[in-house]
């Protein structure tokens, strides 16, 4: 047999299609290989394989020109391939490309080492006038190499002693200004009323009105007379974000020897690799960790160019993390909702399988990975309630912000308000009722035992007309 | 309006009545007829039944006191609100509490207080 019959042979200088190298149709992916699916916008003129293979190779092990220590390594074992190339429908310039990379091309636990091949300098590429990651299927081969979230649904559930509802948050505002004392009575009151957790805002970090640490200090005692007052265990999100990981370590141990039991940061403008370090941080120290996704927004609107929140979502999931920021759902198109329940199945199920109508291009096995849960937050009071309970089922933190503090009474009588809501809402459809349809109804029920909850109903019936045209708000009509 | 001018939120350390007891205790207190549909909609998930009851004072703790065993493959309710009635007659000044195992996920699918002892009779 010979050996030699695949290998290049001689070298020759120069430059070749890639599709002479990246593009092999035939292909079988392996169960090992990390999978990618990317939308690409050509150049006009540049055939579709040709594109397809220069994404595939650029983000692999490819450059431009043949270069002669490539024939000092086994190419075949080492490229990436495309492998498929599919129409989008409804869309005559762009399409979707398959992409096959061996397990062998990335370090083990570094989502950072994918990303850095996969939406490398490939994004930058001439041939191409955008590109979007669409998907990613990582093996579960490479899923196990990976620490995940530090403590996942479960645990938190018997971390904090609540079963069967959805978590209910508040962030506290304003953002940005509060002295230390007074953020500490806007936190007190909101857990003495009735939420679960309370939240720093993403940019609150240890700025000149209020140093990290009196903002902790205020906090600690702050959640620990409402748990002693309300008998229920409470949380805050402290946000150890800052300008370098020793001084987040710094504020993460600080949170600890408050016994505090969660923190928060910001994973995407701190970086996966701070995130990773911080999920390690808070499984050794029993630490839960809120991660919020400030800047996603620049990188996964734009349809056509840059990457999709739910490849962020299987990449955060990896990293690890205990909540992660959905988005809501209500208040946006009907679409939003299938896109929204497919990368809040990225978050909390073990398998999940293709389903091209919520935008999975792939089987995703996350084996025995802890799940995240996922948190609702902006633009949300009591008349959503029945809507978030549907969509979002019980392992799920529902946050309002502006719901809670904007009651008329204060923000213990907005967090009593939510948290009658939510639970009159899961009552009812564990007793048969339709929520989403017959919201209205079960709202007003439990008003008749909450006038908390009758003046948030009282107070933001006006804007209910902008639920009116989409989704299934029936209490909007 | 007059009806929705500001009130005081009505919490205090020092009165019990303030203490919650997390799922369904911002609601009033289920009624028998109630309690059967919450607990068959765990029945209808697959979810062992379980009954805890505890002193007030001692209600913020992971560990209740457990009555008996979990109802293991008990499919009927009438057997399981016996059993509830049994608990909170031999402990009338204990809160108690209703729990359905979801043994596939191992954790606690529902957990609620269906007896609130500052409210028992």
């Amino acid at each position: 047999m010979n050996t030699r019959a695949n290998t290049p042979g001689k070298y020759q200088a120069g430059v070749k299609d890639y599709r002479d190298t990246y593009w092999e149709p035939a292909y079988e992916p392996k169960d090992t290989d990390i999978l990618a699916c990317f939308k690409i916008t050509p150049q006009p003129g540049v055939p579709r394989e040709e594109v397809a293979a220069a994404v595939a190779a650029e983000s692999s092990t490819g450059t431009w020109t043949t270069v002669w220590t490539d024939l000092l390594t086994d190419l075949d074992h080492y490229k990436g391939r495309a492998y498929r190339i599919e129409d989008v429908p409804n869309d005559d310039e762009s399409y979707y490309a398959f992409v096959a990379y061996p397990i062998d091309l990335f370090e083990e636990g570094s989502v950072v080492n994918v990303l850095t091949s996969l939406v490398g300098n490939v994004f930058g590429f001439k041939a191409l006038r955008s590109l979007r990651l669409e998907d990613i299927r990582f093996p579960l081969h490479y899923v196990m190499t990976c620490g995940g979230p530090p403590h996942g649904i479960s645990v938190e559930r018997d971390i904090l002693n609540k079963y069967g509802r959805p978590f209910l948050g508040c962030t506290i505002k304003p953002k940005l200004g509060l002295s230390g004392k007074n953020y500490g009575r806007a936190v007190y009151e909101c857990l003495r009323g009735g939420l679960d957790f309370t939240k720093d805002d993403e940019n609150i970090n240890s700025q000149p009105f209020m140093r990290w640490r009196q903002r902790y200090d205020n906090v600690a005692e702050a959640v620990h007379q409402a748990e002693a007052e309300t008998g229920e265990r409470k949380g805050h999100y402290l946000n150890v974000t800052a300008g370098t990981v020793e001084e987040m370590y710094k504020r993460a141990e600080y949170a600890k020897s408050l016994d505090m039991r969660i923190i928060m940061h910001d994973f995407f403008t701190a970086g996966f690799t701070a995130n990773t370090s911080l999920a390690n941080w808070c499984r050794d120290n029993g630490m839960l960790l809120h991660v919020h996704r400030a800047m996603h927004a620049v990188v996964d609107r734009h349809p056509k160019h840059g990457i999709h929140f739910r490849v962020l979502t299987k990449c955060l999931r990896l990293s690890g993390g205990d909540h992660l920021h959905s988005g809501t759902v209500v208040g946006k198109l009907e679409g939003d909702r299938e896109a929204t329940l497919g990368w809040v199945d990225l978050m909390r199920e073990s398998f999940i399988p293709e389903n091209r109508a919520r935008g999975i291009f792939f089987d995703q096995d996350f084996g025995t990975m802890p799940g995240m849960m996922p948190v609702a937050s902006g633009g949300i009071h009591v008349w959503h309630m029945p809507a978030l309970v549907s969509i979002f089922g019980d392992d799920a933190c529902l946050q309002f912000g502006g719901g809670t503090l904007g009651h008329p009474w204060g923000n213990a009588a907005g967090a009593a308000a939510n948290r009658v809501a939510v639970e009159a809402c899961v009552q009812a459809r564990n007793q048969g009722v339709e929520v989403e349809k017959n919201g209205r109804e079960v709202l007003a029920n439990a008003a008749k035992h909450s006038p908390e909850l009758a003046v948030a109903m009282e107070t933001w019936k006006e804007i209910t007309f902008e639920f009116d045209t989409v989704d299934k708000l029936d209490v909007a009509s | 309006m007059t009806e929705f001018e500001i009130q005081d939120y009505r919490s205090l350390i020092g009165d019990p009545a303030s203490r919650k007891h997390e799922t369904y205790s911002y609601l009033p207190e289920m009624d028998a007829n109630q309690i059967r549909k919450q607990i068959q909609a765990m029945l209808d998930k697959g979810w062992d039944v379980a009954i805890e009851h505890v002193e007030p004072e001692r209600s913020h703790k992971t560990y209740w006191y457990m009555w008996k065993l979990p109802l293991f493959g008990e499919w009927n309710l009438d057997p399981i609100m016996t059993e509830l009635n049994a608990c909170r007659n031999a402990h009338p000044g204990h809160h108690v509490k209703v729990i359905g195992y979801d043994g596939k996920r191992q954790t606690q699918g529902l957990a609620m207080v269906v007896y609130r002892a500052s409210h028992a009779s």
